[in-house]
């Protein structure tokens, strides 16, 4: 230790020491901001283009139109052979005081500009009521998907005719509807009311929303208790030998398998062997389930592990025994850890995509499924079918179905979060 | 060989107790000699002197009483070391006595020294006086070196010094009956040859009291003691 | 003996273990509420030849000693010499660390709790645990105590259980201060209450044999000499058998003492005796701060 009195060197070359040091811990916390300033970057860069793109799916357009059910087109005997497309499109013309021409391309033009849904709408309502030929009805319906983006501006006169599927005409017919008040914007309710369609306009995510909770549960009544207690058993109760550390090596080793190779084995296995449904909730449950096995028991065994020893040796002090000790004191303990570990994991569950791939479950699934064995196709899945659709519409259409699927991600998260915090005890 | 304590100064502190104890008894021993050569000699000065001293030893005994209080409350000595503070203690309280005796013998051998000269009773008193002195030496050094047979061979020969004590009485006695004049000479004697007495008794004391501080045994048995005269 | 742990305690003998110190009155059948100072009842526990092994490494060497019934039997010795691991063996805690082995006998009330026929489920009920650092359970203060007797159905209704802790809560010195807050988490209180909530609940399953490891150690000075007074109390119905650290509280608390060393019993006998006069240089040595 060298005093002040001395020659102040030491003491310069001690506060440059000192300098050096400050300037280190400022270029690393730089470094530190500059990571973070990256990764929100790409982050910020990554949201903002997904909902620029799907924000305008959430809106769409509809039209209201008085229907004529003329009784020379429409046979009561024969409800379903009546062409009520036409019928409405020719309908259309009219009102527009347009002429047909001989091929009657105006009026399948018109009907371009239509949703098959209007016609579809009339028959239901027939159907109800036959007395209704010969009277009016009023119909509302989407517009035609080309006509909706028309609407949002998104389809112009700015790019070439032969470039497109509607031509100026259509456009100027698009805009008289909209002028005589026939034409009204709303919020896209259909986006969740609907299941999948070849018409954008039509397309919904109810289907696969409902393919994806029951396929959820399946996997979450599969893979939780039999993970839970492959984890409570391995940990408690299992002696500490050879056998046993392999299997915790190989429960690692599975939780980084590629999951197409789960695919792989739900096909060989669910499918071709046992003869479960191709494309159903169940079987895609199992393989998700298989799936998640391994992370939920790694996630509740490290929640065991956490749990001191010290409520274990309390427990048995007063003569308890192991099993006691186990279900009422670690595990309650523990509940918090192995619930943020359950729900984390089937998060991603809900948005794996490649083994669903494999079962089957990309083939084109309307309407709703009815039970967990009937065919069904899950959010990712949807997204990757309509990612594939040749309609401009729908692209909008799966950006949208990314937000949504996103949406469910964030809301588990912050539910796992929720819970860890509210059951977080202080031993 | 025992170990030295962890905490070193605890030792350093046992040690300098240890020390200052014998201290005391050198002084106290001096004080003995002293008094005994001053009544034989008849000198005065030295009579002076020897109750001048004691003070020194009144204030060693309080400083080392001091010190065993301490040691107890910030140390808490436990087996041997707690069984030598309190041997320090009693020893000390003995020795502290043993002055007192001395300071006595020494305050009565001065007014003695003016009367006549008892050439006779003076030598069984210095024979009496040198025993005791003797006694005292070895407890003092038996305590020191920590030996047993030295104290043990003290606590056995208590009777010796009571039996000289007896035959001096007896003397005394036959003197003072034989010539009254010498009564008040002769009283003085008496009560010097009782302090001498009583300084054998407390060596002894000490003799116990070491043999449990070294030991942690009492010794067995009663004290050999010579029956008192009578008439 | 286990047939009825529960209920009732063994019968006493009539045989004393002999009590060296010379101070001590010799009463015939010690009764709770005598405070005899040293005099202690007849021999609970008798170790024989007991050794213990964790894996390849022995940690104790053929240890015979005796622990008095109604008495505070300290076992001290330096880090590492084996009192902990013996106290374990009394309530068999040594049989879940996977590698330990102990031989030997131990008797308790004559039968051996080392036979492997014994349950050791049953023996902790009846032979209860303090641990060194405070570990009620993550529940309130009620189901802390509550949770022994439920397990072992000592109380068959509601009311009967609120007796129960009740009455351990009065036992262990914390009734006055918990009386209102019984819903409150075990947590909540302070490290001195936490270690009495624990005696507490040791207590509420009825044992015999109270063991426990370093309590104090965790703990201020004030709340250390509140246990120091409830084992006072509570050693005149059970036969406790303590661990320590501290010289000063084994002298202060026990009647009856172990020095162990290098995982062997170097000299037990009784306390005022170990530190006054202890036979063995080593014992001697470890008392006065001598180690070397």
């Amino acid at each position: 230790m060298t005093d002040a009195a001395s020659t102040g060197r030491p003491r310069e070359a001690a506060e440059k020491r000192l300098q050096k040091r400050y300037a280190a811990e400022r270029r690393f916390r730089a470094y530190g901001l500059l990571a973070i300033a990256f990764a929100v970057a790409f982050l910020g860069v990554l949201l903002t283009s997904i909902v620029a793109q799907g924000a305008p799916a959430f809106w769409t357009h509809s039209v209201t139109l008085p229907v004529y059910v003329d009784p020379q087109r429409v046979d009561a005997r024969d409800l379903q052979g009546a062409n009520y497309d036409m019928m409405i499109a020719d309908q259309l013309l009219a009102r527009l005081d347009v002429e047909n021409d001989e091929l009657g391309e105006n009026s399948l033009k018109a009907k371009d500009l239509l949703s098959p849904d209007m016609g579809y709408q009339v028959l239901e309502m027939l159907k109800r009521n036959p007395s209704l030929i010969g009277r009016t009805v009023s119909v509302t319906a989407p517009v035609a998907g080309n006509a909706d983006l028309y609407y949002k501006g998104e389809l112009g006169r700015e790019i070439a005719e032969s470039d497109r599927k509607l031509d100026d005409q259509q456009f100027d017919w698009l805009d008289r509807m909209k002028a005589d008040g026939l034409v009204e914007g709303h919020f896209n309710w259909g986006l969740f009311t609907r299941s999948d369609s070849t018409q954008p306009e039509l397309a919904g995510l109810l289907g696969a929303i409902v393919g994806s909770a029951l396929m959820l549960l399946v996997t979450a009544l599969v893979a939780v208790p039999v993970g839970v207690a492959a984890a409570v058993y391995l940990e408690e109760f299992a002696p500490k030998n050879r056998w046993t550390g392999m299997i915790e090596v190989n429960i690692n080793n599975l939780a980084a398998v590629p999951s197409i190779v789960y695919g792989l084995l739900g096909l060989a296995v669910f499918i071709n062997w046992l003869g479960f449904p191709r494309s159903a909730p169940v079987t895609g449950g199992l393989v998700l389930a298989l799936m998640a096995l391994p992370t939920v028991i790694i996630a509740t065994r490290s929640a065991l592990k956490a749990v001191p020893p010290s409520i274990r040796e309390g427990a048995l002090a007063v003569g308890a025994s192991r099993t006691q000790a186990v279900f009422h004191h670690v595990l309650p303990l523990a509940m918090p850890g192995i619930m943020t570990g359950t729900i984390i994991s089937m998060a991603h569950a809900l948005g794996e995509t490649a083994p669903l791939l494999m079962i089957g479950m990309v083939s084109f699934v309307p309407g709703v499924p009815e039970g967990f064995t009937s065919g069904a196709t899950v959010l990712p899945v949807e997204i990757f079918i309509w990612e594939n659709a040749a309609e401009r519409a729908f692209h909008e259409r799966t950006a949208a179905a990314i937000i949504v699927l996103l949406g469910f991600m964030i809301v588990m998260n912050a539910a796992a979060i929720l819970l860890r915090r509210r059951f977080e005890r202080r031993w | 060989m025992a170990h030295q304590h962890i905490v070193s100064s605890f030792g350093e502190e046992l040690d300098q107790l240890a020390a200052e104890v014998v201290q005391l008894g050198g002084l106290a021993e001096s004080q003995v000699a002293d008094a005994i050569t001053a009544a034989v000699k008849r000198d005065v000065a030295l009579c002076r002197q020897v109750v001048e001293r004691d003070a020194r030893l009144d204030d060693l005994q309080a400083d080392i009483e001091k010190k065993a209080l301490r040691l107890i409350a910030l140390r808490q000595p436990m087996a041997a070391d707690l069984r030598r503070v309190v041997a320090a203690l009693k020893i000390s309280l003995s020795l502290e006595r043993v002055g007192d005796m001395a300071k006595g013998i020494a305050k009565r051998a001065g007014p003695m020294a003016e009367a006549e000269p008892m050439t006779t009773l003076a030598r069984s008193f210095e024979r009496m006086g040198r025993l005791v002195q003797a006694r005292l030496k070895e407890v003092l050094d038996a305590y020191s070196r920590n030996e047993v047979d030295g104290l043990l061979n003290v606590w056995r020969h208590d009777d010796e010094i009571d039996d000289h004590y007896d035959s001096l009485f007896r003397e005394l006695l036959t003197y003072m009956m034989g010539d009254p004049r010498t009564i008040g000479t002769g009283a003085h004697l008496l009560f010097m040859a009782k302090n001498l007495e009583r300084i054998g008794d407390h060596a002894t004391n000490i003799a116990e009291i070491a043999h449990y501080d070294i030991t942690g045994e009492t010794i067995e048995g009663e004290r050999p003691k010579g029956e008192p005269t009578g008439n | 003996m286990f047939g009825k742990i529960f209920r009732q305690g063994p019968d006493m003998e009539s045989t004393t273990i002999p009590d060296q110190s010379p101070n001590t009155v010799e009463a015939p059948r010690p009764t709770l509420g005598d405070d005899t100072g040293g005099s202690v009842g007849t021999t609970k526990i008798s170790a024989r030849d007991v050794n213990v092994f964790y894996g390849d490494k022995q940690a104790l060497f053929g240890v015979n000693l005796e622990m008095a019934d109604r008495a505070v039997t300290a076992l001290i010795g330096p880090s590492g010499c084996g009192k902990s691991t013996f106290l374990r063996c009394m309530n068999r805690m040594n049989d879940t660390i996977p590698g330990a082995r102990v031989e030997g006998t131990i008797l308790m009330d004559g039968e051996n709790i080392n036979d492997r026929r014994i349950d050791p489920v049953l023996l902790r009920a009846n032979v209860g645990m303090v641990f060194q650092k405070p570990n009620p359970f993550p529940k309130s203060i009620f189901e802390n105590v509550a949770y022994g007797p439920r397990i072992h159905g000592l109380a068959s209704s509601k009311s009967e259980m609120e007796g129960v802790v009740e009455n351990a809560l009065k036992r262990a010195g914390l009734w006055a201060e918990v009386a209102d807050r019984l819903h409150h988490p075990g947590t909540s209180l302070s490290g001195g209450q936490q270690q009495r909530l624990v005696i507490a609940r040791a207590i509420a399953v009825e044992p015999e044999v109270i063991l426990m490891d370093e309590p104090c150690s965790a703990l201020d000075p004030i709340a250390t000499a509140k246990i120091e007074d409830l084992m006072d109390e509570l050693r005149q119905q059970f036969c406790i058998v303590i661990v320590t650290h501290s010289m000063a509280q084994a002298a202060r608390v026990s009647q009856r003492t172990a020095f162990f060393h290098l995982g062997r019993l170097v000299e037990d006998g009784p306390t005022e005796q170990i530190f006054t006069n202890p036979r063995d240089t080593r014992t001697h040595d470890y008392i006065t701060g001598r180690f070397g």
